[in-house]
């Protein structure tokens, strides 16, 4: 073979891989058939609104896509033509209630929101008052105290378990795995009562957001044990040794070279806790409670938390304290959301991660 | 393999014999390290002494007795899984690391049993550096901040961290590519680049025994060259004990040679030997068979 290139004759790009005119027109007649049986199914069989639609839809989809491939046999199989069908399908079908929900919230929850909403508490005004004036100030505020004083808690516990398990992994490393395990199928409200029947009754005699801030700890701990366990896993046995072989110990491995290795990682096992944590209500109605007015006091005083302050606006039944129910409940998955968003970034940054 | 060369039962050092007509004509490597050799008797150099390694019950490696003399290349050849780069981790005690490991025998380092029970073992990992297959920089960490990790990481205070990290890239043959971009991630660097960065990251601390597992085995042909020129000068100044792969290689850049086989039990020395003895006129049939490509 003498290949020497003399000259280039001009060459067209073109990209074969892309669907052609036939596989569209193909999926332009699949779509057409699917259609008219899914009216079919609609009409004749007990299927009914939006949802009974969607159900037909899809099912007829699948059944044309099945024959259409069986009938032309070219190339895929049914199994791989029908696969994608049904994996879209299953997101389309998880993502309704989610979207539904996000936008129920949003819809009901603007009506209540304005700038006073955010910088006065309720202290003179009640529930039912109209939407302009008082505030979930208070609200808010304790709701960061609450889940921050948790958060303060709970990360550095399960991230030390986390290291138990992994770095150290002694011999009771399968009995606190087991244990996270567990943990992370209590209740929230028996985290509550574990909490109001060991500090409060018998401690602190009154009820106090301290005790408020344990309780999310306890709910808070298996997530991040269990996420930072996942994390540190993924760390590769190379690295360790590189740093072993240059003489650190293991603590300064873990320290210096574990550990920043998978700082974003471990942010997001907290952000996780955080999330499981910032609406839970019940185990606060036990604990912290509810108070209309801004305090910071963590130990003589209960506090205002947005779930408190949800279920009280709720319980109160009026056409406004549910309008502010709602606004509120926006307003904590927005918080949710803000701080996913600020330690995303703060955890992405030089993390040496491409 | 009863009936094996004496290398696999005795417990006395291994030392390569050599003789004034084959040093006469052996390259400039050789006759550089003749000087070295008669000083062998003493305690200078890294010597295993009956060395074994178990994982659990497999029983890995039996019995290694060699002598690395000092500021020579000596390349640890044989087929995989003959408990080459077990034997090269238990030279600076990070066999230990795996779990249920357990060993025999002696390590003497400069005269002295690494594995006493006085020695502090982070110490002796600190003068008996390790480059390991993959390269394996710290991925949070800059190419500077890599290459420094060692002292940082053992709390060795450093005089001068510019002077150390130039010198030390300097040597690794990286400086020329790398000291525009110091402060980019060390991960940032092509395979053959973060290889020589770890080179670089182990020579910061200045040890005596340099000890590579099979370091060029992920790289290209000319990054490879580039390391094997590295190693050649590094030994000008220190012990090096290289795992490979490739006999080229290994006849390129080692003046002695180890070639250890297992047939299905524990790994053993079968011969060691002045690398132009193991590939001209080995005395084993094996290794024979094995430096001409015959097997493994």
């Amino acid at each position: 073979m003498n290949a020497i290139a003399t000259e280039v004759t001009p060459v067209t790009p073109r990209k074969p891989w892309k669907n052609t005119r036939a596989t569209l027109k193909t999926a332009t007649i699949n779509g057409f058939f699917s259609a008219v049986l899914a009216t079919a199914l609609y009409t004749f069989t007990g299927l009914d609104g939006i949802l009974g639609w969607y159900v037909s839809f899809i099912i007829s989809v699948m059944v044309v896509m099945a024959i259409v491939s069986k009938v032309t046999g070219n190339g895929k199989s049914i199994a791989d033509q029908v696969a994608p069908v049904v994996i879209s399908a299953g997101f389309a079908t998880v993502m309704i209630p989610w979207i539904s929900l996000i936008g129920t919230v949003v819809q009901r929850g603007v009506k209540g929101i304005y700038t006073g909403f955010f910088t006065h508490d309720m202290l003179v005004n009640s529930m039912d008052e109209p939407l302009n004036v008082g505030g979930i100030s208070h609200a808010i505020i304790g709701t960061l105290i609450i889940v921050g004083i948790a958060t303060i808690i709970a990360a550095p516990l399960g991230i030390i378990a986390a290291l138990y398990i992994v770095e150290i992994n002694g011999k009771a490393a399968r009995f606190v795995r087991f244990l996270t395990q567990a943990m992370s199928g209590v209740p929230s409200i028996v985290a509550g009562l574990f909490i109001y029947s060991t500090v409060i009754i018998t401690v602190t005699h009154k009820n106090n957001a301290f005790a408020g801030s344990l309780a999310l700890a306890i709910l808070m701990l298996p997530t991040v044990a269990r996420t930072s366990e996942e994390v540190l896993k993924v760390v590769p046995r190379e690295i360790r040794d590189a740093s072993y072989a240059l003489g650190a110990t293991q603590v300064r491995t873990t320290l210096r070279v574990v550990l920043p290795t998978v700082r974003s990682g471990l942010i997001t096992a907290t952000i996780l806790g955080v999330a499981r944590v910032a609406g839970e209500t019940a185990p606060l109605l036990l604990t912290s409670q509810y108070f209309v007015r801004f305090t910071t006091n963590m130990f003589n005083s209960t506090m205002a938390s947005l779930p408190t302050y949800v279920f009280g606006a709720l319980r109160t039944g009026t056409e406004n304290s549910l309008a502010r129910a709602w606004s509120a409940s926006l307003v904590l998955i927005a918080i949710v959301v803000f701080l996913s968003v600020i330690a995303r970034l703060l955890g992405g940054r030089s993390t040496g991660r491409k | 393999m009863s009936d094996s060369i004496s290398t696999d039962s005795t417990t006395e050092s291994f030392v390569p014999s050599i003789t004034p007509n084959v040093a006469s004509v052996t390259t400039e490597h050789t006759s550089r390290n003749a000087e070295n050799l008669e000083v062998n008797g003493t305690t200078t150099g890294l010597e295993a002494r009956g060395v074994h390694a178990w994982f659990d019950k497999h029983h890995a490696l039996e019995d290694v007795s060699i002598h690395f003399p000092q500021n020579t290349v000596t390349g640890l050849i044989g087929p995989s899984g003959c408990g080459k780069s077990t034997f090269l981790r238990l030279l600076n005690r990070m066999h230990e690391f795996i779990p249920k490991s357990a060993m025999a025998g002696e390590v003497l380092f400069n005269g002295e049993d690494m594995y006493a029970s006085h020695v502090n073992a982070t110490d002796i990992r600190t003068r008996i550096g390790m480059v390991f297959q993959k390269p394996n920089p710290f991925p949070a960490m800059t190419i500077g901040e890599n290459v420094l990790a060692g002292p940082k990481l053992a709390k060795k205070k450093v005089e001068n961290p510019d002077d150390l990290l130039e010198e030390c890239l300097t040597r690794a043959g990286l400086w020329k590519e790398v000291k525009d971009r110091l402060k980019a991630q060390g991960s940032s660097l092509s395979g053959g680049q973060q290889q020589r960065l770890c080179i670089a990251r182990a020579l910061a601390l200045k040890p005596e025994v340099l000890l590579l597992d099979e370091p060029c085995s992920a790289l290209d042909p000319g990054s490879t060259l580039r390391v094997e020129e590295t190693i050649v000068q590094l030994s000008q100044s220190m012990t090096i004990v290289i795992v490979t792969h490739n006999m080229q290689q290994a006849s390129r850049v080692s003046d002695y040679c180890a070639f250890f086989l297992s047939d299905g039990g524990p790994g053993r020395l079968i011969e060691a030997d002045l690398t132009t003895n193991m590939f001209s006129n080995p005395k084993d049939e094996r290794t024979a068979n094995y430096v001409q490509g015959r097997f493994g």
